[in-house]
C-alpha cells in the first residue's frame, strides 16, 4: 500500500491526513507535503494518522523535521493518533512527551498551548 | 542454513518488499499474532539502516536478510557490506541527519527486541534479532 494524503483548513488550523504506510520510501511525499504547507504560511497543523497502517523511525524523522519547521514560525504540530501500534513507536522513542497526541481531529482543532 | 534468504537492491521501494516476506515467514515459523507487528516493524528498521549505509557508502552489493526457523525460536538477520571504522562505530562520510537517523532506527530495534545483536566490522555488519515461537514457561517461585 502506498500513502495518501489530504489536506483541509479549520479555522487557522491545517489538517492533513495521512493513510497507509509511512517508511523509508514514501517519507520523502510526507515531507514534502510538510515543507509545503510551511513554505505556504500554514504554521498550525494536525496530522491525523487514524489512516496510517504503518509507521517507522524515518516517519517519525518527518514529523519531527515538520516541528522544527512550524516551531520556527512559532506555530504547532499536533497529533491525531488511537492506534496501538503506532503509540507504541512514538513511547519507544519518547516523542510522546514532544508532540501532543489527541484523539480525534475535533480536540487537536480545539487545543491550544 | 537460512530457512529463506533474501537479497535485494539497496532501494527504499524494496524495505516494504522485505517487511512482508520476513512477517509472512515468521508467521509460518510460529511467532505469535500479536508479536508479528514487532517483527515487521524490527525487520523494516534493519533493513532502512541497511539501504542508507549502502546508499550513502556507494555500495552497489545487495541487502541480505536471512530468516531462520529454528527449535523454539526464529531469528533475523539483516547484513550490510558498509565498512564500519570501529564496532557499531559509523560510515566514513555520514552526515549529522544520516547518524541521527541511524540511532533512531537501531532505538526502536532496541525497543522493540528483546535479543538482538548489532556487530560491524571492516567488511560490513549485521543485525541479527530473535523470538521465541512458543509462549514462555513459567517456573514456580
Amino acid at each position: 500500500m502506498d500513502l495518501s494524503l489530504s489536506t483541509e483548513t479549520m479555522g487557522d488550523r491545517t489538517i492533513v491526513r495521512v493513510g497507509g504506510e509511512i517508511d523509508v520510501y514514501t517519507a520523502p511525499k510526507l515531507r514534502e507535503q510538510l515543507v509545503e504547507l510551511v513554505n505556504d504560511g500554514s504554521f498550525h497543523l494536525v496530522v491525523d494518522m487514524e489512516g496510517v497502517d504503518f509507521l517507522d523511525s524515518t516517519g517519525l524523522g518527518v514529523l519531527v523535521g515538520g516541528l522544527k519547521r512550524v516551531r520556527a514560525h512559532e506555530g504547532s504540530l499536533r497529533l491525531v493518533c488511537n492506534q496501538e501500534r503506532i503509540l507504541k513507536i512514538f513511547r519507544i522513542t519518547g516523542l510522546t512527551k514532544v508532540f501532543p497526541i489527541h484523539t480525534s481531529v475535533e480536540e487537536a482543532v480545539a487545543a491550544t498551548d | 542454513m537460512a530457512t529463506v534468504e533474501l537479497r535485494f537492491s539497496a532501494l527504499p521501494e524494496h524495505v516494504r518488499t522485505a517487511r512482508l516476506v520476513a512477517a509472512a515467514v515468521a508467521r509460518r515459523a510460529g511467532v505469535d499474532e500479536a508479536v508479528l507487528d514487532e517483527v515487521r516493524l524490527a525487520v523494516g528498521e534493519a533493513c532502512t539502516r541497511a539501504v542508507g549505509l549502502h546508499q550513502n557508502g556507494g555500495i552497489s552489493a545487495p541487502v541480505k536478510v536471512l530468516l531462520i526457523e529454528e527449535e523454539k525460536q526464529f531469528s533475523i538477520e539483516v547484513g550490510d557490506e558498509a565498512p564500519h571504522t570501529t564496532p557499531g562505530g559509523h560510515t566514513p562520510g555520514a552526515t549529522g541527519a544520516e547518524i541521527e537517523e541511524d540511532e533512531m532506527g537501531l532505538a526502536v530495534i532496541s525497543g522493540l527486541v528483546d535479543d538482538v545483536e548489532v556487530s560491524a566490522g571492516e567488511h560490513g555488519g549485521s543485525i541479527r534479532m530473535r523470538w521465541s515461537t512458543t509462549p514462555p514457561a513459567t517456573f514456580p517461585v
